[in-house]
């Protein structure tokens, strides 16, 4: 098992699931970065998903394309996602999941990447706009590297292609809770316990939920079903509103629903 | 044979970089394309809609006057400016809000830069009975404000997108979310031969038809083919339209104009192909404009149509195998070839279009006189007028005010 799976499997055999917090590297700056993604993991995080700041992230909402922005014009560099990684995981253990649109890693040059990620202490990459059609280069550098990688899967996705999605992956299945892109939501769709049981159908253990997960009450009632919940929108939020101090304390109120209370919600 | 490429893949260009979201929504459209192709009732329809609403076939003219300029080759210009909303890009707007008729979408939704495409896409919305949202960049509302009220006249939404570089490139990625979030009712109009499997090719093929009637039209006129085809390119759908016929004649030299802005060795310019390298944006493997980081970087031109730092798959297929070439025209270049063909002929072309009527002024001095030369004339100039008459000084002190 991958390191992003062992977490995962601990947090269930606990009665309960992971939180995997996403934050962009360099927003507000580099420094501030890290330290905010520390404090995710001081205050429960369990799986930290680190974004890199990309020119045309089209899966992105308002808060997450503002913060990137933000950080590409503050100078953001690949670079500084290595480093990022290599700081965060000097002081926190647990494992760091790069978010990545594709065309940066192929203008790296995908095997330097992994080559790169690895040696930084990085633990794979979540990949939103590459689907696994169009991957055997990643797929062969993530094999090579033993790197996770973890594609998506959407309401739409055919049964034929969650298998695909749930064979290729490998850490977790980035399960869409909704169609839409990335942002806070009143409701977690419906269509997110429909596709986690699908997925279940496909075969996966290991399916993370995402996209509009916002606050500990939506974080229990995905851990119901599924083996973990992704919140992004509501810790950039805070990190822009109040820096580290409020992002830990959105953390540790995310957190409060990964505390197993008894019998799940079903 | 080169005509018969269907994608998802040009020799290493093409593909599908998108979110899995949307892989459906385009399995529905390439099956619901794949099928119409072949479906006489459906070619009925558009044939009908070319006939009795755009006005097909567009018309050539030959431009001797112009020529004289063009080392006194012979020059025709292949008329999409007449067709009804002034472009070319209806041909692609019909074909495919016909498609999501069939598919049962009630919502069309696209981007634009120049408003032509907007405003096409608006117009077939008004004609169908569909409601429309155009997303367009913050800069392009300003430097296309005519087309803006077109489109809203048409009952269109206009959004203007205040993101990133606030042109085309920024628009495609809000229509992009936009679908994603609203894929089961909305048809994503896009209106280039760019973006992820089937749209290059389905675009493509709406296109066709321009240079299908010219290739005809000029062995009419001249009894032979021509010795080059021209077209400017901004994510190349005219050029693909018009060259497209052409490509199995061996004989017939193609060549596509890229907007050079201030100068391709500047750095404001949107000459894609000529100083970009391959990379991955907005869903496919292409040239682009970026950074050493693969950051997208944003292109610089005065005509907003060629506005963007990305190009079709096919084009950067042709040009790698030599079919194909690709070179840049600066704004300058540009609008001195718009104000002359106004002057010579009395035609006011799209400063689109300009790009490659000033490519043709220069490949007319190096093939002679006893050349031909198609030239696609892809649209008409009525939308630019704000821009031409700051360019040239037009525009009476007072008037102005
Ligand atoms: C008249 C005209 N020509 C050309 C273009 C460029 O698009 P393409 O390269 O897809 O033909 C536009 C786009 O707005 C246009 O309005």
């Amino acid at each position: 098992m991958s390191r992003v799976e062992t977490v995962i499997a601990a947090r269930k055999a606990a009665g309960s699931g992971a939180l995997v917090g996403y934050l962009p590297v360099g927003f507000p700056d580099l420094q501030t970065s890290i330290d905010a993604a520390v404090a995710l993991v001081e205050n429960g995080v369990d799986i930290i998903e680190l974004g890199l700041p990309y020119s045309d992230p089209v899966m992105d909402g308002p808060v997450i394309q503002r913060a990137t922005q933000a950080a590409l014009a503050d100078g953001f560099k690949l670079g500084h996602g290595f480093d990022a990684v290599a700081a965060i995981s000097a002081r926190v253990d647990a494992p760091i999941l790069v978010m990545t649109y594709w065309n940066p890693v192929l203008q790296y040059g995908v095997d330097r990447f992994a080559d790169d990620l690895l040696a930084a202490g990085g633990a794979g990459l979540i990949t939103p706009d590459l689907v696994a059609d169009e991957a055997a280069g990643w797929l062969a550098a993530s094999d090579r590297t033993g790197l996770d990688r973890v594609f998506l899967a959407a309401p739409s996705s055919t049964d034929a292609r969650l298998r695909q999605s749930v064979e290729k992956s490998r850490g977790f299945v980035y399960a869409v809770s909704t169609m839409g892109i990335t942002g806070a939501r009143a409701d977690v769709d419906q269509a997110a316990r429909a596709l986690v049981a699908r997925l279940r159908t496909a075969g996966s253990t290991s399916a993370c939920v995402g996209v509009g997960i916002s606050t500990g009450d939506q974080v229990r009632e995905v851990l119901g079903y599924a083996d973990g919940a992704i919140v992004g929108s509501a810790l950039v939020s805070a990190l822009a509103d109040g820096g580290v101090q409020a992002v830990a304390r959105a953390a540790a109120a995310l957190a409060a629903g990964t505390v197993a209370t008894g019998p799940a919600s079903e | 044979m080169l005509r018969d490429e269907l994608g998802p893949y040009f020799g290493e260009f093409g593909g599908r970089f998108v979110p899995e979201s949307l892989i459906a929504a385009l399995d529905e459209l390439d099956t619901a394309y794949t099928t119409a192709k072949t479906d006489p009732m459906f070619q009925a329809e558009l044939a009908q809609l070319h006939a009795t609403y755009t006005g097909r076939p567009s018309i050539i003219t030959e431009v001797p006057r112009f020529a004289e300029h063009a080392g006194g080759a012979r020059v025709i210009l292949k008329r999409e400016d007449l067709n009804h909303t002034g472009s070319h890009k209806i041909n692609n707007v019909l074909g495919q809000a016909l498609l999501a008729r069939r598919l049962g979408k009630t919502r069309l939704i696209a981007e634009t830069g120049a408003g032509q495409h907007g405003v096409a896409t608006a117009t077939a919305a008004a004609l169908f009975g569909m409601s429309c949202v155009v997303y367009m960049g913050e800069v392009d509302t300003e430097r296309q404000a005519l087309n803006v009220a077109r489109m809203r006249l048409l009952g269109a939404e206009v959004v203007p997108v205040k993101t990133g570089s606030r042109t085309l490139k920024d628009a495609i990625n809000d229509a992009l979310r936009d679908w994603v979030a609203n894929v089961a009712d909305t048809h994503y109009l896009l209106g280039t031969v760019a973006g992820p499997h089937p749209f290059p090719v389905m675009v493509r093929d709406f296109h066709k038809i321009i240079g299908e009637e010219a290739r005809r039209q000029v062995l009419d006129l001249t009894g032979r083919l021509p010795d080059a085809v021209t077209a400017c390119v901004g994510g190349g759908s005219n050029a693909m339209g018009i060259f497209h016929a052409f490509l199995d004649d061996p004989d017939v030299a193609l060549y596509g104009y890229e907007a050079a802005g201030e100068g391709h060795l500047t750095e404001k310019h949107a000459a894609t192909i000529t100083r970009g390298r391959p990379g991955v944006l907005h869903g496919a493997r292409s040239y682009m404009l970026q950074d050493e980081d693969g950051q997208t970087i944003e292109s610089h031109s005065i005509s907003a149509g060629l506005d963007y730092p990305g190009v079709g798959p096919e084009h950067a297929w042709l040009n790698d195998i030599g079919r194909a070439s690709y070179l840049p025209i600066t704004d300058d270049e540009a609008m001195q070839a718009l104000r002359l063909l106004s002057r010579t002929e009395g035609i006011i072309p799209a400063i689109e279009s300009a790009h490659a009527l000033a490519g043709t002024m220069k490949l007319g001095m190096e093939l002679g006189p006893e050349a031909v030369i198609l030239v696609n004339l892809s649209g008409r100039g009525d939308k630019d007028m704000e821009t031409a008459g700051a360019y040239f000084e037009l525009f009476d002190a007072e008037a102005a005010k």
